[in-house]
């Protein structure tokens, strides 16, 4: 007891200090942490906090429906599918693009188009989608003006199963690759220009250079990244599939956080919604745990 | 000793140097397109119909649209915009600036414990069902603070100002205490202003994310009064054919429309336009939030 307060009268200031972000913490994150016990339940809209808290456990009822269901396989492969695609183009593409600006020795043209590759990564996503629509749009958009120049037919590309992953992808790289080149490059910087001096008297061309200098000397990024990437394989990208699909592509558009969104807040089945996030929720953490696992078996420190 | 370039490698460097420009131009194309739509008139589009880069006769049409008229709607969303920027980037300042100095001290008893809580929120959350009940039972739905309450502190980002706050030497607080100062003073005079680059930083980073706000004002918030820019872009872009006019009467005044096309590309601008003009100011503090909190950011 003493104790307690020879540790209090010492470092209660602090405690005191935490006190805010403590409180944040617990309601906004940990609560619903609790609240997750909902998707054990049959919660109603208009149920009030003591009434959701006292409802009775009705079991695994919602994810039997849920894996039960005709479209639980599809979204499951649409968020796997759109993740993995997104990783396989917008993985490597700003290991390519530091590569070549690396190469680039004035300064001042080295600057600008770095300044300009790391501008998408700055605008909000209602931007990136506005910006899709318009250069899709049927009517007046630079796309389908390019398509009908070359003598196609003008077409809904965003509303075209065809082509919805491929906007989703190109999208995605678009607004990424300039800002995952940063890391890239200052590990670049950091790689010691004698050896490329003793490579060139050596006789090595630009590509023996980079397979044999450039590539190993930043491979630890790329590997932390990719495991990055992993952990995070289940964000197929929520809010950007939300602003730019319709009813017409959720063949091939519709992830697991989408369906969440919908049946849990525009058609309030809270409980069974709940359930699904959940689900997602373990999956993620899962993939996250091993993906860090890894990162340590190959000896780097991984996440934490 | 500088090795003269072969042809080949000369030829690398020129193929190089094309390719990144037409990579810059892949940046710019979409945003230059949708500027010069922006100007095109109500008649010119009905007479050209299709794509315009350069527009005969450019008009202020679709932003006298925007601007223009009794509702005050674009003004309204900037106010919101403005406010939750501001405000919110304070709060969340505090709040993380706060928890990431309480963290740093080494020899806080319970600090492990106090990091662990921070830390699990960023690998496992409740979902947005239980996260929305929670906020709409506070009553946070349809206001304001919905955007700014329930987002006081980004576990990334904490962990990034504390990280920056253990490389300040103890020596200083302890020469302080020995001068007689108090643990408040010591925040506020020693800590604080040696602190100024990284709550720079990160409060950018909170700014910027106030700023492309927009799922939880429009998903949470059904009151049209508090919809940021963000909001009413989105609206706009929704605009199909078919509710186009119905939908646009309730934000602004439905007589003398531009076409969809053209006032999508205006709201366009005036969002992006505030992120353009500070851009170049604030680009480079990102890039050093990037590297020094490595990897996320």
């Amino acid at each position: 007891m003493t104790e307690v307060l020879r540790i209090l009268r010492k470092h209660g200031f602090y405690y005191l200090l935490f006190l805010p972000v403590a409180g944040y913490l617990i309601i906004f994150k940990y609560v619903p942490m609790i609240g997750i016990m909902i998707a054990f339940k049959d919660v109603t809209p208009f149920m009030s906090m003591g009434e959701i808290v006292t409802s009775s456990f009705i079991g695994f009822k919602h994810f039997v429906n849920f894996f039960n269901s005709f479209f639980f396989w599809d979204l499951m492969e649409n968020t796997l599918m759109i993740s993995i695609y997104k990783t396989l183009w917008s993985f490597p593409a700003p290991i390519l693009l530091a590569l070549l600006i690396n190469e680039v020795h004035n300064t001042y043209f080295k600057r600008i188009s770095q300044t300009i590759s790391y501008l998408p990564h700055f605008f909000s996503m209602v931007i990136v989608a506005g910006l899709v629509y318009v250069v899709f749009g049927v009517q007046g958009g630079l796309v389908n003006h390019l398509v009908v120049l070359t003598g196609g037919e003008p077409q809904h590309y965003l509303g075209d199963p065809r082509w919805f992953r491929t906007i989703l992808v190109g999208t995605t790289v678009w607004q990424t690759v300039g800002w995952g080149s940063i890391l890239y490059l200052a590990a670049m910087a950091g790689l010691n220009p004698e050896t490329y001096e003793a490579a060139n008297i050596d006789g090595a061309s630009k590509i023996q250079q980079v397979r044999h200098i450039t590539l190993p000397g930043i491979s630890h990024v790329i590997v932390i990244l990719f495991i990055f990437r992993i952990g995070d394989l289940l964000d197929a990208g929520f809010e950007q599939i939300l602003l730019l699909y319709s009813p017409s592509v959720y063949e091939v558009a519709d992830i697991i956080d989408t369906y969440v969104y919908r049946a849990g807040l525009l058609n309030l089945k809270y409980s069974f919604a709940s359930a699904v996030g959940l689900y997602k929720s373990i999956l993620a953490l899962l993939l996250l745990l091993a993906a860090n696992k890894f990162a340590n078996f190959l000896g780097h420190q991984g996440i934490w | 000793m500088r090795i003269k370039a072969t042809p080949m490698e000369r030829l690398f460097y020129l193929g190089n140097y094309v390719f990144l420009i037409v990579v810059s131009l892949m940046f710019l194309i979409p945003f230059i397109s949708v500027l010069s739509t922006s100007f095109i008139s109500t008649a010119e589009w009905a007479r050209r119909g299709n794509f315009v880069l350069i527009p005969e006769a450019p008009t202020l049409e679709a932003y006298q649209f925007l601007f223009g008229g009794s509702k005050g709607t674009v003004f309204n969303a900037y106010k919101i915009t403005m406010f939750r920027t501001i405000v919110g980037t304070i709060l969340c300042l505090t709040f993380t600036g706060l928890g990431a100095y309480v963290l740093a001290r080494r020899n806080l008893p319970g600090r492990t414990f106090m990091t662990l809580l921070v830390f699990i929120p960023m690998v496992f959350s409740g979902g947005l069902i239980p996260f929305y009940l929670v906020v709409d039972r506070l009553r946070l739905t349809n206001t304001v603070w919905i955007m700014i309450t329930p987002f006081l502190v980004n576990p990334w980002w904490l962990l990034i100002m504390r990280n920056f706050l253990m490389t300040i030497p103890v020596e200083l607080e302890e020469a302080a205490l020995m001068d007689g100062a108090n643990p408040l003073t010591v925040l506020i005079r020693v800590y604080l202003p040696l602190s100024m680059p990284a709550l720079t930083t990160i409060g950018l980073f909170y700014a910027v994310w106030h700023w492309n706000g927009w799922f939880y004002a429009a998903v949470f918030n059904s009151n049209r009064d508090l919809y940021p820019i963000q909001v009413i872009l989105r609206s706009i872009l929704y605009l199909g054919d078919a509710s186009y006019r119905g939908d646009l009467g309730i934000m602004f005044e439905p007589e003398m429309m531009p076409p969809a096309q053209t006032l999508k590309a205006a709201m366009i601008i005036v969002t992006t336009v505030p992120i353009l003009l500070v851009y170049p100011f604030i680009q480079r503090y990102f890039v050093k939030g990037m590297l020094i909190g490595g990897v996320k950011g």
